[in-house]
């Protein structure tokens, strides 16, 4: 029984320039145990997608189940088993980080749970902001109490997303750390982000979504190999003839060509060098999951 | 602790947590109206025989105060979550629509009763009141805080923003209660008045709990009991059902 199911999702919203297709058929899989990538561009439909799953929204067609539970039909369930941390950073003003949590176990029945409380609050860096009021936390603290509320029942899955969306390198760390120890344990992962580099790190697979349909889904390993092995990287001081910055992605002074061979790359340097410019600090890279990314969001790959 | 228990205890926590401002104030703003009002009608106006203007308007504000405080708990918190984006903490959970009813009303419940009492501590010091039915008094502060509860939890699921809920409790809560005979009986009112205020279920609230204390009143408190009664079965039907469509909370 796979920990979440998608299964020909859509959706569909009503706006003022007609119905918008925010999700379009979406199904894969996700296997107990995985540590699973949800990418895209923002629009792509991840959110709405996590919305759904969490029973905050509904989808137009399709079903969602978690642990072999209808998000609908059997919300109940299907919600305890599920931890989802929210994209946006809200909180409640009226109480302090120890109530906030014990509200959130009470809900889902989860009565005299103050020792695992007190191990979430250990985990996350929270044990000296027990008594501290929502609001007098910075904006990193509060994340972190986002993360304790979705865990404080136990779920089984924990969804994240975007949780490193403007939070410092040292939450970051902590944040991981924890996160990948639940995984270790056996907690189901569905993780979105924006960092690529997390995702390669942390994911054993990746979907890709692009305008509301899964263009991409496989093992991250699988994934970094489709892509054109390596890429050749410079600076350069003027602009590329059209010829050459049609191949390239170029940011500011920094020049990028995905290559396959010596041979590719030989001849991208000499037509620098013909068209009258100078590449400086030159390198051959590995590509990463961001020209993975990009590739497949230029619909390029396979 | 099953969840609605805990839902309703934070909504219990949420206004007594700021009780100088959901309890205290609207206990002065009932004595404020004690004072004017009594000092310029006592003598003036005489509602029942035996019964002076200030014992008469005593069980009016008491009502008043408890109708409104059991709709401003529900509703502003609900409108306060929805802004917040706090409220996604209750959205994900298994909490079912008739735990989120419960937890919502019972809130507003107690709220109601709470400044309802406040309200009949400070202003039974100004008048004689005397108890001759107990049960109707408790009978009605309770289902007139229900229903208005649940016509805050209504309110607070279809208001967007604070201006629409201002707009409901400026056009429809405020004119409701103040027409509804707390200062006054309807029965000095023109024919054509008495009317329109029969088809006002406050009126019904006011009068069958000022029934419990006199022992007289406008309309038969069995009448009023049972128009309270419909009243507060429509009105929860009605949000029972938003809360189980999700309605502007689940998209």
């Amino acid at each position: 029984m796979p920990a979440i199911s998608f299964q020909s999702v859509s959706k569909t919203f009503a706006s003022a320039r007609g119905p918008l297709q925010a999700l379009d058929q979406v199904s894969f899989d996700i296997e107990e145990g995985e540590f699973f990538g949800l990418l895209g561009p923002n629009g792509a439909g991840k959110t709405t997608l996590i919305s759904i799953l969490a029973g905050l929204s509904r989808p137009t067609s399709g079903h969602v189940k978690v642990m072999g539970s209808d998000v609908q039909s059997d919300y109940a369930n299907a919600r305890r088993q599920l931890g989802v941390v929210p994209q946006e950073l809200v909180f409640d003003p009226f109480f302090n980080v120890r109530e906030a949590l014990r509200f959130q176990s009470g809900y889902f029945g989860v009565r005299h749970n103050d020792a695992w409380i007190d191990e979430l609050l250990d985990s996350l860096g929270l044990a000296d902001k027990a008594q501290a009021n929502m609001r007098q936390l910075s904006g990193g603290m509060k994340r972190r109490v986002l993360v304790a509320q979705a865990l404080v029942h136990k779920p089984r899955v924990i969804v994240l997303d975007e949780p490193t969306a403007g939070v410092d390198v040292e939450l970051r760390q902590t944040l991981w750390q924890f996160i990948a120890k639940l995984n270790k344990q056996g907690h189901t992962v569905l993780l979105t982000t924006h960092y690529l580099e997390e995702a390669e790190a942390l994911c054993g697979r990746i979907a890709m979504l692009k305008q509301g349909r899964v263009v991409a889904l496989d093992r991250t390993s699988a994934l970094l190999k489709s892509a054109s092995s390596n890429v050749l990287r410079f600076k350069v001081d003027a602009e590329l003839p059209k010829s050459l910055s049609d191949k390239a992605r170029i940011t500011g002074r920094i020049v990028q060509f995905p290559a396959h061979d010596a041979a590719e790359i030989e001849q991208y340097l000499a037509a620098v060098r013909e068209a009258g410019l100078q590449a400086e600090d030159v390198e051959i890279r590995k590509a990463d999951l961001e020209d993975v990314f990009l590739d497949v969001m230029a619909g390029e790959a396979r | 602790m099953t969840g609605w228990q805990a839902l309703f205890y934070k909504e219990v926590l949420r206004f007594w947590k700021v009780s100088f401002q959901t309890v205290a104030a609207p206990v002065l703003t009932a004595v404020l109206y004690m004072l004017i009002f009594g000092h310029v009608l006592q003598g003036q106006v005489k509602v029942y025989e035996q019964v002076s203007y200030t014992a008469f308007l005593v069980p009016g504000l008491v009502m008043m105060s408890v109708l409104q405080n059991a709709f401003a708990n529900s509703s502003s918190s609900l409108i306060q979550s929805k802004i917040m984006g706090n409220l996604v903490f209750v959205l994900l959970t298994p909490l079912s629509h008739w735990s989120w009813f419960f937890a919502y009303v019972g809130s507003s419940v107690t709220r109601g009763l709470a400044v309802g009492a406040g309200v009949f501590i400070v202003t039974s010091w100004f008048a004689d009141l005397s108890f001759v039915a107990p049960v109707w008094i408790l009978v009605f502060a309770v289902l007139g805080a229900a229903m208005l509860g649940a016509l805050g939890l209504i309110a607070g699921l279809w208001a967007e923003k604070f201006d629409q809920m201002a707009a409901f409790q400026n056009f429809v809560i405020m004119p409701m209660t103040f027409l509804s005979g707390v200062f006054y009986s309807i029965h000095s009112l023109p024919a054509f008045w008495q009317q329109v205020s029969h088809l006002n279920p406050f009126f019904y609230m006011i009068d069958g709990f000022r029934y419990g204390f006199f022992g007289v009143s406008d309309v038969s408190p069995w009448l009023s009991v049972s128009i309270v009664g419909s009243a507060l079965v429509v009105v929860s039907a009605v949000a029972i059902h938003l809360l189980r469509i999700g309605y502007k909370i689940r998209g």
